[in-house]
């Protein structure tokens, strides 16, 4: 129904084989689904048996063999044909977004949802991203799993995270979109539960799919509202008309806009609903790289860029993107200064950095926080990955010497550089991106977004221009607080002196090769990945080497048919924005001024720790102080329990006890006993003699006649 | 092929009488057969109703199709009168389909007296069909009275420890109710003979009673409690966790899939068409949707806190049927179409949730969500089964939870937005008392020695489990045939909402006394004969 | 002649219920109920006189039935005494709540 409209751009440019992108990753999830259903048979038969079903005993047993191939392959596949159409939509010059609907999913009377996709610029992007880190990540996942007896069944949970991921961003209307929302929230709960039979992973599972759905009832509310303004819910009726129908920062399209909010700081942890992904570290680590750093919490950020009209015609929505953003990113920066766990550390960082993204498509840069969520992809996905090889590494060494320390408490690594070279490698460049340094790609894309913030604190019509100005000071400081925790993480891991013990240090090695080849690819593209969309003022400048980077603002032509309504609302009613920063100065100085200050972080915490001693877990002590918040992460999550999870259990109990058992059913019961209690009495004139009652009957009828005859 | 069989003239019949001749077979026959007979007979009922899929025709519109009509008191004016509409289609669907499933799922669990569990069993399923298919309404009262007398055996001579507390606690709540329905059945009629001339309790004819608004409000009350209670809807619905937790598997599995929606067939069947005005007075769908988003939230909360994994099922079928309350009484297709398919939603998962649970209970011999955990690592393809169901019952897009619940929503949130808002909410708490339990149970630590010797799915498990596993993914990636169907028959219940314009005002002042009295004559014989024909 | 019969059946039935009411043998009491079923046999068959043959055929009705209930009256009687070895109804309380 939705591709008839749109018959001319469809004719422009025809996709090869979408729907198989989508299908691959299922059928991946079908196969190794059906492997890891039968593994799991002959595994419960063992362990009721009172043992443990070795599948690696005489050879790798088919069900685990298989899924190297399979769980991979499908990922291969659907990366490389999403880059065949990723090539011809570049040759294409593609305006209007391709939709084909292929059956009617919901339809009934005025209601029409079709099962319908939709390739455009920003969905290829996001579809480039997720096929292209999904498949590395698959490949290193070979590596890192592949002696867990579940390993077919993480390859199929897996690849159904990738279907439900390309559903999302693939989806041509909300309610597809969140099919997709659902289905990564679903895989990510299979995900961080995967061992499941650990009390602490399970829940943090149940936590993460729960938060979500706080989340996702602002989604669906979001979709019902849009539903009720236009009786569509497809993306391109929806954005073409939502211009003329809404009213500029209107009730009704801030409404909406802020639902959306709502669910993007479920999927995307932000302030207030970020409690679950530091919890969701308890996945296995190439898990929390592909779904808790590279696709799945950027979701939101997609939310966002995709409605970009929407939130451009809602200021104070923005606004409050932008805000949660940064106070996001400033507020886990913080926490991540002072967590001892090198995953914790990286989730922190992940929500700060998800902070940023959120501060972009907020002040309007809707490119910059794709270029963000692309960038922040390759190197947080890296980061992720390396330190899945060290504790892949710190974890066999323990326990090849049945040491029972914690594989992921870095105050247990140190030095671990001259055993795992390349991951140190890889690492530091991913750590330089994400600091901000140039020229490495967080620096291009970080850059960006702080400096639109100031830009839109001196636009012409801003609509809060202290707030904003307010907001780029706490990015610039959040950007600080990166550099350095990330400093503090690359010397407490790899620097310094080894901490593990001397017998276990001997079994510590570089990660096979299955693992280190990912590693290597993302910090190649760590390093050059922010070349594609360097502002043209930078790329001017020394710090574009005069113009010798080649493909500058490439990403912002390239996203302008998705972005161009935005920017049109945005000109016509804030005006031209700045061109300097609240405090003076063009991008190109604040860009080498950020630089500097980063490098010099960077280089700082990395001579005060090479003077500091670092105790080992066991021995430390409990910090102090301020440091004691910190590493409590403000307690936030205790904050949580006692304000609102122990309410809502009390009060079921309450409801359950009292309302249910007591009032009501004793409502109930009491009529029933009432009923008992006139019986009872009547029952007392059944004395059982058969005499009494004729003589009772009689003087009854007697009675009756009398009152006839009379 | 169908229409060479003739098969639209004998198939209701058919799927009414063979569980009865089935039931008889069951009786007849060797215990040890018995419930192997009653699954062939039910399969057969199932096979044959298949064809209702085709036979049903929703390009003819919305009315009643497949209709044949009997008189069986032409004193009364009673017809054995049978038809299905795109509303009951489904309904009668799902009972020939859970059916089997039951049976299926019985075969391990009743030991004793199983011939006659499973006469039962196909007594009860004549009596749902019946009520499903039945166009005249002292048949559908027949039938509806008729579904009681089994189930009540079936809780209180196979149930637990407490079965017989939880089946007379059954009985007497829904006969109290449906006494009330009898009372309101006898007014229309009466009022169908005064003004009309006519005799009769087809649904036609008493469609067309000019009832004044008055009227319809005291109607309404009285058929509105009796399927409330059904339902059931908050606050009637104590019986129903005790019912469940006593009633014996299979009895669980028909009683939530189908006999509880009985009641919002009622409302769809009955009040929207017969009461239009009273139904779409403010005031009456004002209560009518906040008891169902009050029984949205209250009844997820009080399930999160339940230690009996059936128990907490039980309490989730009480918000689930809160869904299709609001759907129904959004008063509009949407809401309509959406409550529709979580009757049939909720109908295949929660009778999966069930038997699931029977399953588990067959293993470890307790339903305390405490005594279990583990269980995924000993039987995962139950966990796999059972998580699976458990999403669809939280309504996961995707799966056929799902479709019902946004649309029952959308419908609401066009008209009520505010309804609508505090509604979805229930897909937080959804969440918040199924994964808790779905992680106590399957997940955790494999502690207990019991747990570990729990097994995993046999081969009968699994073949009453894939269909119903394959059912809701089916209906969530492409309910649009379903809709398609339903579509023209709700689209009739809407349009009568809203199209029976103050259709009684002008009645008022006819009232003849005379002819009321005379007519009062027949009133207590008419009762008699009901209650004997139901009892 | 409608009168007598009346009365004669009056005095019949009256008897029967005393019998019934007073005595305690069952046998006796069951003696008295045909009395009193015998006594509208009678008005029954007076009545038919003046208002149609209906009466008669009523008397039918209730013979075949006053028959039925002799013979299962007498068995449940005897099934009593052979378990109690008495006829008094006052010994048979059993259906007192």
């Amino acid at each position: 129904m939705q591709a008839d409209g749109l018959e001319p751009a469809a004719a422009e440019w025809e996709p090869i084989l979408p729907a198989l992108i989508i299908l691959l990753p299922l059928l991946g999830f079908a196969i190794n689904g059906a492997l890891a259903l039968s593994a799991a048979r002959k595994s419960a038969d063992a362990v009721r048996a009172g043992g443990e079903f070795d599948f690696f005993e005489g050879g790798r047993a088919r069900t685990h063999a298989l899924p190297t191939w399979v769980g991979p392959g499908v990922m291969l596949l659907a990366f490389l044909l999403t880059l065949v159409n990723f090539i011809s939509m570049l040759g294409a010059e593609l305006h209007d977004p391709w939709v084909h609907a292929y059956w009617a999913w919901i339809s009934t009377g005025e209601l029409e949802i079709a099962a319908a996709i939709q390739l455009d610029q920003l969905s290829m992007i996001m579809m480039m991203i997720i096929t292209g880190v999904g498949f590395l990540i698959h490949v290193f996942s070979v590596g890192y799993m592949q002696d867990d007896p579940g390993y077919p069944r993480y390859f199929a949970y897996l690849n159904l995270f990738v279907f439900f991921m390309l559903v999302l961003v693939m989806g041509a209307s909300y309610p597809i979109m969140f099919i997709g929302w659902e289905g990564v929230g679903l895989c990510s709960y299979l995900l961080i539960g995967f061992w499941f039979s650990d009390e602490a992973k399970a829940s943090a599972g149940k936590k993460a799919f729960i938060v979500n759905r706080i989340g996702d009832l602002g989604f669906l509310l979001a979709i019902f509202l849009i539903y009720l303004v236009f009786q569509e819910v497809d993306y391109v009726a929806v954005l073409s008309d939502a211009e003329s129908i809404f009213v500029y920062g209107g009730p009704a399209i801030t409404t909406v806009t802020l639902l959306f909010l709502l669910a993007a700081t479920g999927k995307s942890a932000q302030i207030p609903l970020y409690v679950w992904l530091p919890d969701a570290m308890a996945g296995p680590t190439p898990v929390s790289a592909l779904i808790h750093a590279a696709t799945m919490v950027t979701a939101g950020v997609y939310l966002v860029a995709r409605s970009s009209v929407l939130f451009a015609l809602a200021p104070l929505s923005s606004a409050m993107v932008a805000g949660i953003g940064v106070l996001t990113a400033l507020f886990a920066a913080t926490i991540a200064l002072k967590q001892q766990d090198i995953k914790k550390v990286l989730a922190y960082s992940t929500v700060s950095q998800l902070g940023f993204m959120f501060l972009g498509v907020g002040v309007g840069a809707y490119t910059a926080g794709v270029f963000h969520l692309m960038t922040h992809a390759f190197f947080k996905g890296l980061l992720f990955l390396g330190a899945g090889a060290v504790i892949h590494s710190m974890h066999h060494a323990l326990h090849h010497t049945h040491k029972d320390w914690d594989a992921q408490d870095m105050r247990n690594m140190g030095g671990l550089k001259k055993y795992m070279p390349i991951t140190w490698v890889t690492m530091w460049l991913a750590t330089l991106a994400i600091a901000g340094i140039w020229p490495f790609a967080g620096f291009f894309s970080k850059d960006e977004i702080i400096w639109m913030t100031g830009a839109m604190a001196g636009a012409e019509n801003a609509p809060y221009p202290m707030l904003y100005t307010v907001y780029w000071i706490l990015a610039l400081a959040a950007a600080m607080l990166t550099a350095f925790y990330m400093a503090r993480l690359m010397f407490m891991t790899f620097h310094g002196p080894n901490r593990t013990g001397a017998a276990e240090a001997e079994h510590l090695h570089e990660a096979p090769r299955t693992m280190w080849i990912p590693l290597a690819v993302l910090a190649t593209l760590s390093v050059f990945g922010g070349w594609i969309n360097v502002s043209e003022d930078l790329r001017e400048s020394v710090l574009g080497g005069f113009g010798l980077l080649p493909m500058g603002e490439w990403l912002h032509h390239w996203l302008e048919p998705v972005t161009e309504a935005a920017h049109r609302v945005q000109e016509s009613r804030l005006g031209e924005v700045a061109h300097s920063a609240p405090f003076g100065g063009g991008e190109v100085a604040w860009g080498i001024i950020s630089f500097v200050a980063a490098l010099a972080v960077v280089l700082a915490t990395v001579r005060l720790l090479g003077r500091s001693e670092v105790p080992v877990a066991v021995e430390d002590t409990e910090p102090t102080g301020f440091a004691r918040i910190l590493y409590n992460k403000w307690y936030v999550d205790e904050f949580y329990h006692r304000w609102v999870v122990d309410p809502v259990l009390t009060t079921s109990r309450i409801l359950w006890r009292v309302v249910d058992a007591t009032i009501i059913d004793g409502t109930v019961k009491l009529v029933g006993n009432g009923a008992r209690a006139i019986g009872w009495v009547a029952s007392l004139f059944q004395t059982g003699q058969v005499n009494r009652y004729a003589f009772l009957m009689t003087l009854g009828v007697l009675v009756i006649l009398s009152m006839i005859a009379f | 092929m169908l229409n060479a069989l003739a098969y639209e003239s004998w198939a209701l019949h058919a799927l009414i009488w063979l569980p009865f001749v089935g039931m008889v077979h069951v009786l007849w026959a060797a215990e040890e057969r018995a419930k192997h007979l009653a699954l062939r007979w039910s399969l057969v009922v199932f096979v044959l109703s298949i064809g209702l899929w085709w036979a049903y025709d929703p390009a003819l519109g919305g009315g009643y199709q497949l209709v044949s009509s009997r008189s069986w008191i032409a004193a009364w004016g009673v017809n054995y009168a049978l038809g299905i509409d795109g509303i009951s289609l489904f309904m009668v669907l799902l009972t020939t389909f859970t059916t089997p499933l039951a049976i299926l799922g019985a075969f391990n669990y009743i030991k004793k007296r199983q011939k006659p569990f499973y006469a039962l069993m196909l007594l009860l399923e004549v009596g749902v069909v019946g009520v499903f298919s039945a166009t005249d309404l002292f048949l559908f009262y027949v039938f509806f009275e008729l579904t009681l007398v089994p189930m009540y055996f079936i809780i209180g001579i196979w149930g637990g420890e407490r079965r017989i507390y939880a089946a007379i606690k059954f009985f007497l709540y829904t006969a109290v109710g449906s006494l009330l329905m009898l009372v309101g059945i006898l007014y229309i009629y009466v009022r169908g003979k005064v003004l009309l001339g006519v005799a009769s309790f087809a649904f036609v004819d008493l469609l067309q009673i000019p009832l004044t608004t008055g009227e319809q409000m005291w109607l309404f009350g009285a058929f509105a409690l009796a399927f409330a209670i059904k339902v059931p809807l908050f606050p009637f619905h104590t019986w129903l966790p005790d019912a469940h937790v006593e009633a014996p598997t299979p009895g669980s599995v028909v009683l939530a899939a189908v006999l509880l929606k009985m009641g919002t067939y009622g409302f769809v069947r009955f009040l929207l068409p017969f009461f239009p005005v009273a139904v779409r007075h403010p005031t009456v769908v004002g209560i009518m949707l906040a008891l169902g988003v009050i029984g949205i939230i209250y009844a997820a909360w009080v399930a999160a806190v339940q230690p009996d994994a059936k128990k907490l099922v039980a309490y989730t079928s009480v918000a689930h049927m809160g869904f299709v309350v609001i759907g129904v009484f959004a008063l509009n297709l949407n809401g309509l179409q959406g409550g529709l398919l979580v009757m049939i939603s909720h109908g295949i998962s929660t009778g999966a949730l069930f038997l699931l649970l029977g399953m588990l209970y067959e293993r470890r011999h307790t339903r305390a969500i405490d005594e279990f955990g583990g269980i995924g690592r000993v039987a995962p393809w139950l966990a796999t089964a059972f998580v699976i169901t458990a999403l669809t019952s939280i309504g996961l897009p995707g799966t056929s939870g799902f479709v019902g619940e946004f649309l029952a929503l959308i419908g609401v949130f066009e008209d009520h937005p505010g309804v609508g808002i505090f509604a979805t909410s229930g897909v937080i708490f959804a969440a918040y008392y199924m994964l808790p339990m779905v992680q106590s149970v399957f997940f955790n630590a494999l502690e207990k020695p019991e747990n570990r010797a729990v097994q995993d799915l046999s081969r009968r498990e699994l073949i009453i489990l894939t269909p119903m596993i394959a059912l809701m993914i089916v209906i969530g990636v492409h309910p649009t045939p379903l809709l398609r169907r339903t579509e023209p028959s709700a689209q009739m219940v809407i349009d009568r909402v809203w199209e029976s314009v103050q259709l009684g005002e002008a009645i008022i002042e006819v009232d003849p006394s005379t002819d009321l009295g005379a007519a009062e004559t027949d009133d207590p014989v008419g009762t008699a004969t009901a209650a004997d024909g139901a009892e | 002649m409608l009168v007598e019969s009346l009365v004669v059946s009056g005095m019949i039935f009256v008897i029967g219920t005393l019998g019934v009411i007073v005595r305690r043998n069952a046998i006796v009491m069951f003696l008295c109920i045909e009395l009193q079923l015998n006594a509208v046999n009678l008005t029954f068959v007076a009545l038919s006189r003046y208002v149609g043959i209906e009466g008669q055929v009523f008397v039918f009705f209730v013979m075949t039935v006053a028959a039925a209930e002799a013979a299962v009256g007498l068995a449940i009687i005897i099934s009593i005494f052979r378990h109690y070895e008495t006829v008094d109804v006052d010994k048979f309380n059993l259906l007192k709540w």
